[in-house]
This record gives structure tokens, C-alpha cells and sequence, in this order.
């Protein structure tokens, strides 16, 4: 048992550091901090900057790609020190669509045209993905879903509605999981996972709002999209191996135990500034208890994570833990959002950056706080809610 | 970066886990917790003839010169068979404030035969009003010559009645919580002047109270400098403590699996009363939270130790954390066994009762919760910086 860092593992870690120090653009954190600041949208251009200079890098945009695919096939420590030290200096995170999600299965099971025309715009960030899995009807019973592909000559005809498409008013491409045969005996047998070009006539994205004011997901309408049969996956009604492989494929990072840390330690911050009965609100006892309690939780977690990444490099493929990574790392980011928002009192209350007002008030660091908490309730429905993560904990730990 | 046994580890591993299926069978284990002495010495025997009773100690004293992750994996597995004989009390605590302290003479005529078995300590240093507070110490040593002479009340001594020496903490300088002015003394448990009343606990081990009247020592009975014990106390405590915590998480894992088992088995309204969800998410949280505790003994027991300001964090982390641990999975397993649960008859209610007691010794939850948010406290400065927890 050892977790020391050896001394490859710590000249790698100021290699980063070092790199994220020299290149990280001081344009686009200002950017982000002030759109944050007031509530705004983040620009495509925000969300895939940092991604494009990655890309250029050792295939650092894609940490656990195999070389063969132009990633960087970190170690599952060096997995781990990128991810502390990107989110220390607090970097823009990488869009998982691409990344993590797509580019997986196509290296996995795409033919050798997918690998070529996909892999090298999802590395370097130049093309945005998004994902086509839920529908209004199809939340945490994805197999259930509607969406059709008929198959007409060359191509698929694509017809239904996917929901929650996260940031699809910015993608070029979607992946999505499509019927391609209803009479199937099981659900899960007659689906087929297929890559759609956004650009493609019939394609609608219509903006939902989220309660915190944001724009991050949308309703993404087919309607007789003809999609070219070259851009199926793998085979036609396997489509649910492959929806399952991308769900377990990428563990590293899905607990956000670097992002929570760096929350926690800003929350502190915050906590020293604010005052309650004439102290530093970081004195009063039941607030210090409930940093404490979080900060326990999150060591325990990201030893759970280590043991995880350690497993893996054991070359144990991904299994079920990743279902106990999301159902604790989202109870943490949610109890880390809402200790932000609790910390900042009644400055919790304005909502800044909507078309009633542009003013700031209050502390900087306040401002939209509440914002968050709100929308990281999202959190624990988001794929696959904690409750469907219990599920399958249930079945394929336990033997339930 | 790997969480993976070392071969010697692996051994080491295999022989505790072969002892407790071998010899620590439930009705034996039954008997040893019914029987007049509380443990029994042909066990004691066979741990030292395994070399276990030597294990964290230096191989220049005849031990093995292992780590805490070492004393982890014995733990864990004793935690498995609830095994009761005196290991921890002897080996780890008194063990290593003997190790720490002691004079070369001192390791050279103790350590040996504390690792071939012939001599077993236990350490008195709790007392009534001190509650879990290492430096709350009234008895007194008072010089006397050559002498020393002690008086004082020692509580809950775990493994007094086995030991054939004890050691004690008194004061020697200062007033009551003081750290400095602390000195500790081993001596003879059959000495003149202490008086052992012994008991059963509520989780079948056996513990003392420690009357102190008048007991006569000499100077080299000393351990360490004098006055200056309370620096070793804390630090062998929390060592022990991570034991204890080890101790707890093999516990953890029985109550966990055997309570899906159980689930799986018992029949209600015509099925398996785990196909109900509410039962099925009580179980992956049991789960949860063991592998929570885990995870964190895992982070203590490869903190750097020797740091004793990491080493205090990281041990008041994992024993607050494991605490909350040890209330769920222990109360969500007699829960889940329903009336089978509540009686002695059945096996999972004493793994509820000694993981409870784990969680009081040394300390409970929120005593290592005050102690990791006093050491934790500082370091904090204001900023205005806008916190950023990133969106989607």
C-alpha cells in the first residue's frame, strides 16, 4: 500500500502545473469569472478554448485515450494529479461529450472511416458533441425511448424528440440512441446508436430554461432527418452494449472530488469574510461542523476514487463502482453548493445578469451562489438518477 | 500510487484470516466470552508462536517491524471473528508507548517477551471526570526518595485483568489538564497497592477499574522522560486508534454482507424481502458507507504519520468518519434482520455491539470531529474571490 507520489508522478505534476501556469489564457478565466459573476452564458468559444489548447498538447484533451487514437493514455495517477491540478488552478473543464463519452465508443466500436473523420475534431476541440439519449417519456428508463430510424435506401430516417440535450445549441454532432427495431422482444434489443450531423435539415434545438435562470439544456426535435447509414455504430440493434459501455467507461473524474475540494476551500474563504454574532461565520460552531462533515466525506471519497483508478490500472475494466462515485460525488457537490449559498446570508436573494437589472450588489464572491444551488439539484438526476445508481448497485454489486 | 498487499502483507493477511476461521469459530468464540478469564491463552500462545505479538515491533527487539498498514490487516481480520483476546491493549497501545519510551533496558527485558507472550500489558490512563482528554490526569506520583508513590483512579482499563503489568499515567507537575507534568510508570499488576476490579463489558470484553492507593515505585519503573509523556500518550493513542478504526471496518464488512445475505434469505409475504427497493437501497447504502470507511482508513494509514500534525488530522478524520459509519451499517443491520437482530442468540448483534464501543474508544465522533476542525481551523485567510463550482 503506498499512495506517495514517486518521483516520476512529481515531475509530471509541475510538468502541469507548470503548462496550465504558461498557457492557461488569464482572457478566458477573466471571461468566465465575470460571466459567472452575473449569471451569463457561457460562449461555445468559453466552453472549448482551453479544450483546443489541450488538444495541441500530447493529446492532453483526452487523458485516457490510447496513444493509437492521438490521446495521452495518462496512468491512472497521472489521471488523477491532471485532474487536481486543473481543477486547483481552476481551468475551464472539458466538455465530456466528446471526450469522455462518443470518442470511447468509436475508437471501441467504430469502423475505421468513423475514427478518421470523428476522433481528431473531438480531440482537438474543434467539433462540439452533444448527447441524444433521453426523451420526455425516456428519463431513467432510457430503454423505453421512441426516437425511430427507419432504414430507407442509404440512409436512416430519424424521427422523435430527445430532451435535457446539454449544451446542443452549441454542438456540430449529436450521438443519439435510436429504435431501429419496435418489435424487438426485449426494449433494450432494437436499439442502434447513431451519429447525426446538427446541420442536417429536420434538426430543431429548443432552449430549456433551467429554475436558476441558465441555458444549458434543450429539446432537440427530429423530423424526417435523413442520416447516412455510414453513421451507424457498430451494428444495427446493438446499440444498447454500446450506451452501456459509454455510461461505465469514464470513472476518473466522474466524483468531481477535485472541483469539490477546490469549493470547499473558497467556501472557507467566504466563511472567514462573512460574520454571524459578531464572529467570522467560519467560527460558529454548526457551520464549522458541516465543513468538517464535507470535508471527511470527500477524503473518503476520493480514496474510494483512488481504490477505483488503482482497480483499473490492475487492468479490471470498469464495472458498477462507477455507480457509488456519482450517487457520493453528486451528494457532496450538492451539500458544497449549498453550504456556498448558506454562507452568504441574505445575499443569496438577488439574481443578477436577467434582463431586469445588470447592477452588481453585494460581495463579488456572493453573487449567483444560489444560482448554483439551485441548478446542482440537477445533480442527483442527471445520468441516471441516485436512485437508478442504487438499482444497479443492487443488481450487479449485491446480487439483489 | 496502489492499495495492493505486499507479498510479506499477503502472508500475513492469510495467516490472521486462516487463525480466525481455524480456531475462532462462533461457539468457541462463545465459550472464551463465558469463561471465568474473558480470553483464552492457548490463543495467546499461537499468536506468538505466529509471530503476531511481534509484529509492529523493531526487529532489533525479535519484532517483525511492521507499519500501521501492517497492524491494519491483524485488525481487520480480528474485527472479522470478534476476536477478544487482548491484542490491541497489549501489542499496539502498551506495546508501543514501551517501544516509544522505554529505556534500552527497558525494550530489551519487555519487548521480548511481550512478543513470546509471557508478558502482557494494558495501559490505565483514562479517569472518571477526563472523559477522552489524554492530559485530564489527577492521579498523583509524588517523589519519595527513591520512590515514587502513586495514588489515584484509573477507568475502563481494557485487558487489565490479563495483564501481568501496567502502565499508568500520572502527574508528576502541574495542575490537572496540563499537558507537561505527565510521567508514566510501569509496574507489576500485582503490586501492593493497586487493586483491580474487573468486568465484563457490554460487548463481551473484559475491562478494570484501577484503584490506586499508595503504590510504591521505583524511579526505574519510569517510561520516558519525567514529565513529559503526554507527546508519546497522543501519538501511540491515535496509532491504536487507527487499529480500532481497522478493528471496525472488518466489522463493517461481516454486518454488511451478512445482512444481504440474510435479506436474501428470509422469506415475507411470499419472497425474498430483498426484492423490496426500500431494503435493496438500504443495502447499497450499507454498502456505501463501508466502503466510505475504507476508503478513509486507507487515507490514515497511508498519511504521513510521523508528521504529527498530518497524523492527528488524518486520524480524527478517519475515526469521526468511521463513527458515522459504524451507527449506520450497525443500526440499518439489526433493522434489516428484524427480530433476529435484537437477540444474543444470533451473531450480528454483538458485531453491532463491539463496532459501538469502537466508536467510543479513544474517543467518539464528535470528539474527533472538534479535534479535525481545531486542527483543520487554521490556515484559513478572507478572500473576495467569487467561489466557482462549475456549471452542467
Amino acid at each position: 500500500m503506498d499512495t506517495a507520489f514517486s518521483n516520476e508522478d512529481l515531475k509530471f505534476q509541475s510538468e502541469i502545473r507548470d503548462f496550465i501556469k504558461a498557457n492557461y489564457p488569464q482572457e478566458l478565466r477573466d471571461s468566465i469569472n465575470s460571466k459567472r459573476k452575473l449569471g451569463k452564458e457561457l460562449s461555445r468559444e468559453d466552453l472549448t478554448a482551453w479544450h483546443k489548447i489541450l488538444g495541441k498538447h500530447n493529446g492532453w484533451s483526452a487523458p485516457s485515450w490510447p496513444k493509437q487514437y492521438g490521446g495521452a493514455e495518462f496512468t491512472p495517477t497521472q489521471k488523477y494529479i491532471f485532474e487536481q491540478e486543473c481543477a486547483k488552478a481552476e481551468c475551464q473543464y472539458i466538455m465530456p461529450f466528446g471526450i469522455n463519452m462518443v470518442g470511447p465508443v468509436i475508437y471501441t466500436f467504430g469502423n475505421e472511416e468513423q475514427k478518421a473523420q470523428h476522433l481528431p475534431g473531438i480531440l482537438s476541440g474543434e467539433v462540439f458533441w452533444c448527447q441524444g439519449y433521453s426523451e420526455p417519456g425516456s428519463g431513467s428508463d432510457l430503454a423505453s425511448l421512441k426516437t425511430s430510424a427507419v432504414k430507407e435506401g442509404d440512409h436512416y430516417i430519424v424521427n422523435g424528440q430527445k430532451t435535457w440535450t446539454t449544451m446542443a445549441q452549441y454542438a456540430d454532432w449529436i450521438f443519439c440512441l435510436v429504435r431501429t427495431n419496435p418489435d424487438a422482444e426485449k426494449p433494450q434489443q432494437g436499439i442502434s446508436f447513431l451519429l447525426i450531423d446538427m446541420k442536417t435539415p429536420g434538426v430543431t434545438v429548443r432552449p430549456i430554461k433551467l429554475m436558476d435562470g441558465s441555458h444549458e439544456v434543450n429539446e432537440t426535435w427530429f423530423d424526417n432527418v435523413k442520416v447516412p447509414v455510414e453513421n451507424l455504430i457498430g451494428q444495427e440493434n446493438m446499440g444498447w452494449t454500446y450506451a452501456k459501455f459509454l455510461l461505465a467507461h469514464e470513472r476518473s473524474g466522474i466524483a468531481g472530488v477535485a472541483r469539490s475540494k477546490k469549493a470547499i476551500e473558497r467556501i472557507k474563504q467566504i466563511a472567514s469574510s462573512e460574520m454571524s454574532y459578531g464572529e467570522p461565520l467560519i467560527q460558529d460552531p454548526a457551520f464549522k461542523a458541516k465543513i468538517a462533515a464535507a470535508e471527511l466525506e470527500l477524503s473518503a471519497l476520493e480514496y474510494t476514487e483512488l481504490r477505483t483508478l488503482a482497480k483499473d490500472s490492475a487492468g479490471k475494466g470498469p464495472g458498477p463502482e462507477s455507480s457509488l462515485l456519482k450517487i457520493k460525488g453528486t451528494d457532496i457537490q450538492q451539500a458544497v453548493t449549498e453550504l456556498a449559498m448558506e454562507a452568504v446570508g441574505y445575499y443569496a436573494n438577488p439574481h443578477l445578469g436577467t434582463t431586469l437589472s445588470n447592477e452588481y450588489v453585494g460581495p463579488d464572491y456572493a453573487t449567483n451562489l444560489s444560482g448554483t444551488y439551485f441548478n446542482f439539484r440537477k445533480a442527483s438526476i442527471y445520468g441516471g438518477s441516485n436512485e437508478i445508481q442504487r438499482n444497479i448497485i443492487a443488481k450487479m454489486v449485491l446480487g439483489l | 500510487m496502489n492499495f495492493d498487499y505486499t507479498e510479506e502483507q499477503t502472508l500475513l493477511d492469510n495467516m490472521v484470516t486462516s487463525f480466525v476461521r481455524d480456531n475462532y469459530d462462533w461457539d468457541t468464540r462463545c465459550n472464551i466470552v463465558k469463561s471465568e478469564e474473558g480470553w483464552k491463552e492457548e490463543n495467546w500462545k499461537q499468536f506468538a508462536e505466529l509471530g503476531l505479538l511481534g509484529v509492529p515491533f523493531d526487529e532489533a527487539y525479535g519484532g517483525l517491524g511492521g507499519k500501521s498498514a501492517d497492524l491494519m490487516i491483524v485488525m481487520e481480520q480480528f474485527g472479522k471473528g470478534l476476536v477478544v483476546e487482548p491484542y490491541l491493549p497489549t501489542v499496539i497501545l502498551a506495546g508501543g508507548l514501551i517501544s516509544k519510551l522505554g529505556s534500552e533496558k527497558q525494550k530489551n527485558s519487555i519487548i521480548p517477551e511481550i512478543i513470546s507472550g509471557n508478558v502482557r500489558c494494558a495501559f490505565a490512563y483514562a479517569e472518571p471526570q477526563s472523559r477522552f482528554d489524554l492530559n485530564d490526569v489527577k492521579t498523583s506520583a509524588v517523589i519519595n526518595g527513591d520512590d515514587y508513590v502513586l495514588n489515584g483512579f484509573k477507568s475502563v482499563v481494557f485487558g487489565a485483568g490479563m495483564a501481568s503489568h501496567l502502565i499508568i499515567s500520572a502527574r508528576t507537575d502541574g495542575d490537572q489538564r496540563s499537558e507537561s507534568g505527565i510521567t508514566l510508570f510501569i509496574v507489576d499488576t500485582k503490586s501492593d497497592g493497586l487493586t483491580l476490579q474487573n468486568y465484563p463489558t457490554i460487548d463481551e470484553y473484559r475491562a478494570s477499574e484501577v484503584i490506586i492507593e499508595n503504590l510504591k515505585v521505583s524511579k526505574d519503573s519510569i517510561l520516558g522522560e519525567v514529565n513529559m509523556a503526554y507527546d508519546a500518550i497522543e501519538e501511540i493513542v491515535d496509532i491504536s486508534t487507527i487499529a480500532a478504526c481497522s478493528e471496525a471496518v472488518g466489522i463493517l464488512q461481516v454486518l454488511k454482507d451478512s445482512t444481504t445475505e440474510y435479506c436474501k434469505n428470509r422469506k415475507q409475504f411470499g419472497q425474498s424481502i430483498a426484492k423490496n427497493q426500500v431494503i435493496q437501497h438500504r443495502l447499497v447504502d450499507m454498502m456505501i458507507e463501508y466502503e466510505q470507511a475504507k476508503s478513509i482508513l486507507y487515507m490514515a494509514v497511508t498519511a504521513d504519520l510521523s508528521n504529527s500534525d498530518d497524523r492527528r488530522k488524518a486520524v480524527s478524520a478517519a475515526k469521526a468518519r468511521i463513527g458515522k459509519a459504524i451507527k449506520f451499517v450497525g443500526e440499518s443491520a439489526i433493522q434489516l434482520h428484524g427480530g433476529m437482530g435484537v437477540v444474543d442468540e444470533y451473531m450480528v448483534s454483538h458485531y453491532f455491539k463491539r463496532a459501538t464501543m469502537i466508536g467510543v474508544l479513544f474517543g467518539n465522533t464528535d470528539y474527533h470531529m472538534k479535534r479535525y476542525m481545531t486542527l483543520t481551523q487554521s490556515g484559513i485567510s478572507s478572500s473576495d474571490e467569487a467561489i466557482s463550482v462549475s456549471v452542467t
